[in-house]
């Protein structure tokens, strides 16, 4: 064993290039072990874009349909319903939608593209649960106000276009998913128009 | 050592798994890349097998994906069943009325080229011959009394087994010399082994849908483990030094 | 910042004073050659078995209706999940590959000897539990050759007289292979046989940390204390627990020497394991067999049944007996008689550098009749067949045989001092 003097320079590179080649190729093999996490093409499938026949919708009706597993509504609204909208924009957290709690076509007065038809998903901002529709008698809770949703749970409030009521437990609007009117009759619940 | 015991390995399956059918296999010359071939293979398969035969474990979307067939266009033209096209490709068809009309259930095929190798697949699907003693009026000379109608018989016609007169030692011998249809089918002789072979590469496809990509990454590691291993040779030799 | 991190952890746990014992100052001898490599690609593979296979478990279904279809779930809807399996498929096989190379490095070193029994013995269980966790993981998938190749496993526990019948249908559970015997594996599989399997590894490597390494000379490097004068002692600096009973001669220092040379080994192993993965994750029908992509079938046998590969050299032994009982006796014999070897060999020379022409042949013929058996084993067994089987199932046992007349007055050549370095 001799004591051949050691360069220092050399064996510095090639630790550190084998360590930064050896760490990549660990990265590469955490791929597939955090990809295989992702929703699986079951899943996917069964989270496919849903379609609303809305043609025997009556007035003041919600129609219920399940997307990714979760519900999502369809309320076509009266005419009442649709007044009311602009006098409890004092009581509301957000009345403009600001926050982005749907898609950009949805960011307006009514939350949606037509305004009679509402859609949204189900499941309250809190802590998820999913609230009841009150065509009629959500005075009970909000006073002066006839239609909206009431999350049972922890008593959050939501006024007819899903915007929150200031003072309850949820924090954000209701969340409108992605959607587009296919045709007159039906509206496909998951997908953005145009999108693939 | 381990280059032996591999070599030992790669060298020995031909024997091992050759157990079956004595009539020898033709082979499959399946590229994965022709999609064209893939897509007539798909459609030959969801006009013609799909009725009994299911490929449960895949689905229509990922075959129109990998087959670069536009999802609409998959829907009307190979989506007969009504399903979605997110669904697995299933029939109807329950395994009762299977096992009444031919004895036994039809299995799945999603595997079936995993199981049987393509060259079998290929070579079964050009084995019918016309057999009157069957129930279906055929046979299959790969797979002997085979529990299934020909179903392609209108594309390659009524298939029989042919033989020649021969002189061997100076006697005429009826000599075996194949199949051959009788000209009835819609497609002609090679038209029909092109068919086979759609078919073949279709079901190879189903059984490794993901061998493509396999491959592609297969290449990249190996490049990777090219430098990582070259780099850690340089490294031990100079490390190693200290020892001299 | 480090430097405090470290001295807060070792006021409260032994991380330096283990990193030192283990690693940076365990003397390990200077002649290591590439046959040292598979105990480190052991440890490589189990913990790639552990990951994938916890992996696996989050898609597979452990029931007779849904075993075979989450498996091919895993194989097309899950994202890479044909990489996780092929992985783990694959790890089994590397897995049997590298142990019985390593298991055969320890048979020409002699590392099996006085001091080292115990190591050996450890060793020897592992590849048991080893054999009944890729048994066990084998029928998981629920294929044809899962159904069957079990079912001709388990059976063969019937031919224990008396109680065989009554045995077999406790291990099922029931009158066939059935769903219950599936969830039974897989708890197996996944729990309890790899904790044992960790444990074992574990004692394996600290009795080997406790006597030291053997080399391919077979020669001790740790000398009796005062023996070795300063000017001869390796310029490195070991730990004084090893330093403290005995002079070390000839060794490295574990890290870096070998950590990085068996890096270098990983790398070349890489190569054989990453081609199975991406380019023949069936090995030709032996890491996957054929039969095994068709579902379980209870009513219809597979044409020709044969275990996986590594099982094969003592299947082979198994059929080679024409009698029920005595052939599974003669198997597990097999494996009785390599964790005895310390004892049968009553050798003093270690290494098979410096053993006689005859230990050579001897050692030589074992390697061959153990490949020829594994090939046989796959193989239909025919009247041809299984005449080879019985002659070298012969030869098989004959190595203990011979090794344990000879090796008492075995001429051998005279054993150096120090290890010899090229």
């Amino acid at each position: 064993m001799s004591n051949a003097p050691v360069d220092k320079g050399r064996r510095r590179f090639l630790t550190v290039a084998t360590s930064v080649v050896g760490g990549a190729g660990a990265v590469g093999v955490a791929v597939p072990f955090i990809a295989s996490w992702n929703p699986s093409a079951k899943a996917k499938n069964a989270g496919a874009p849903v379609e609303v026949n809305i043609r025997k919708a009556e007035p003041g009706q919600l129609i219920r349909v399940k997307w990714r597993g979760k519900p999502v509504w369809v309320v076509r609204r009266t005419q009442d319903m649709l007044d009311g909208l602009s006098k409890i924009e004092d009581r509301l957290r957000d009345p403009n939608s600001e926050e982005p709690q749907q898609p950009p076509y949805a960011q307006n007065k009514y939350r949606s593209i037509k305004e009679e038809f509402f859609v949204a998903v189900g499941i309250c901002t809190h802590l998820g649960c999913s609230p009841s529709y009150l065509p009629s008698g959500m005075g009970e809770h909000v006073e002066g106000v006839e239609s909206g949703f009431f999350c049972p749970c922890h008593g959050s409030k939501f006024d007819i276009a899903g915007r929150v009521f200031q003072s309850v437990p949820a924090p954000l609007n209701l969340v409108v998913p992605p959607h587009y009117f296919v045709d007159e009759n039906t509206i496909l619940v998951g997908e953005d128009k145009g999108q693939a | 050592m381990k280059k032996l015991l591999i070599a030992l390995m790669t060298l020995v399956p031909s024997l091992v798994f050759a157990a079956g059918p004595t009539v020898p296999l033709d082979e499959a010359e399946v590229d994965l890349h022709d999609k064209a071939s893939l897509q007539r293979g798909a459609q030959l398969y969801m006009n013609y097998c799909l009725g009994c035969h299911q490929l449960q474990y895949h689905r229509y979307n990922r075959t129109f994906e990998d087959l670069g067939i536009p999802q609409e266009l998959g829907e009307e033209n190979l989506q007969f069943t009504g399903q979605k096209a997110g669904d697995r490709i299933t029939n109807n068809m329950s395994t009762e009325a299977a096992s009444n009309w031919f004895g036994t259930a039809a299995p799945d095929l999603t595997n079936v080229a995993r199981v049987r190798g393509a060259d079998w697949i290929y070579t079964y699907l050009r084995s019918f011959y016309k057999d009157d003693s069957r129930p279906f009026g055929v046979n299959n000379a790969v797979f002997p009394n085979v529990g299934m109608p020909h179903v392609l018989e209108e594309l390659q016609g009524v298939p029989e087994k042919t033989y020649e007169e021969r002189m061997i030692d100076g006697e005429m011998k009826e000599v075996y010399v194949g199949i051959q249809a009788d000209g009835s089918g819609r497609l002609s002789g090679s038209e029909y082994d092109q068919a086979a072979l759609d078919l073949t590469s279709f079901l190879v496809y189903t059984g490794e849908p993901m061998l493509l990509e396999q491959r592609r990454i297969g290449w990249f590691v190996f490049g990777f483990l090219l430098i990582f291993t070259i780099l850690a040779w340089f490294l031990k030799k100079e490390f190693w030094k200290d020892l001299k | 910042m480090f430097k405090r991190f470290v001295e807060w952890m070792d006021a409260r746990i032994p991380m330096t004073k283990t990193w030192n014992i283990h690693l940076a100052q365990y003397p390990a001898p200077k002649n290591f050659n590439m046959w040292y490599v598979f105990g480190f690609l052991a440890t490589i593979v189990l913990i790639n078995q552990i990951l994938t296979g916890v992996w696996l478990t989050m898609n597979y279904v452990p029931s007779a209706e849904g075993a075979f279809a989450s498996v091919e779930y895993i194989m097309r809807d899950v994202e890479y999940g044909w990489l996780l399996r092929y992985m783990h498929s694959t790890g089994a096989s590397a897995f049997f590959v590298v142990v019985y190379l390593h298991m055969f490095r320890g048979m020409m070193y002699g590392s099996y000897q006085k001091p080292r029994e115990l190591i050996w013995l450890f060793g020897m269980f592992i590849f048991l539990v080893l054999m009944a966790e890729a048994f066990m993981g084998y029928l998981l998938p629920w294929g044809q050759m899962s159904y069957w190749g079990a079912q001709v496993i388990i059976s063969l526990f019937g031919a224990i007289p008396v109680i065989g019948d009554d045995l077999t249908l406790w291990i099922r559970g029931d009158y066939v292979i059935s769903g219950a015997t599936l969830n039974r594996f897989f708890a197996l599989h996944v729990i309890a046989l790899p904790l044992v399997l960790v444990i074992l590894v574990f004692l394996h490597i600290v009795a080997l940390h406790e006597v030291g390494s053997n080399n391919p000379d077979g020669v001790d490097t740790k000398k009796p204390k005062g023996t070795v004068p300063d000017e001869e002692k390796p310029k490195f600096k070991f730990h004084e627990r090893f330093t403290s009973k005995k002079d070390i001669v000839d060794s490295i220092p574990f890290f870096p020497y070998y950590i990085i040379k068996d890096m270098f080994g990983f790398g070349v192993f890489m190569f054989f394991f990453c081609y199975v993965i991406f380019f023949n994750p069936e090995m030709g029908g032996f890491f996957l067999e054929p039969p095994n992509f068709e579902p379980a079938n209870p009513l219809k046998t597979p044409e020709h049944i044969a275990p996986v590969w590594y099982f094969t050299p003592f299947y082979a032994i198994l059929r080679a007996v024409p009698d029920k009982l005595f052939g599974v006796i003669l198997m597990f014999a097999a494996i009785v008689f390599l964790a005895l070897l310390p004892w049968i060999d009553r050798g003093k020379v270690r290494s098979i550098r410096f053993r006689s022409v005859l230990h050579k042949l001897n050692l030589t013929v074992f390697a061959i009749s153990f490949i020829v058996l594994g090939y046989l084993g796959t193989q239909p067994a025919t009247p041809v067949a299984t005449i080879f089987a019985q002659i070298f199932t012969f030869l098989y046992f004959a190595f203990f045989g011979l090794l344990w007349f000879y090796s008492k007055r075995e001429k051998t050549k005279p054993v150096p001092e120090r290890v010899t370095s090229k």
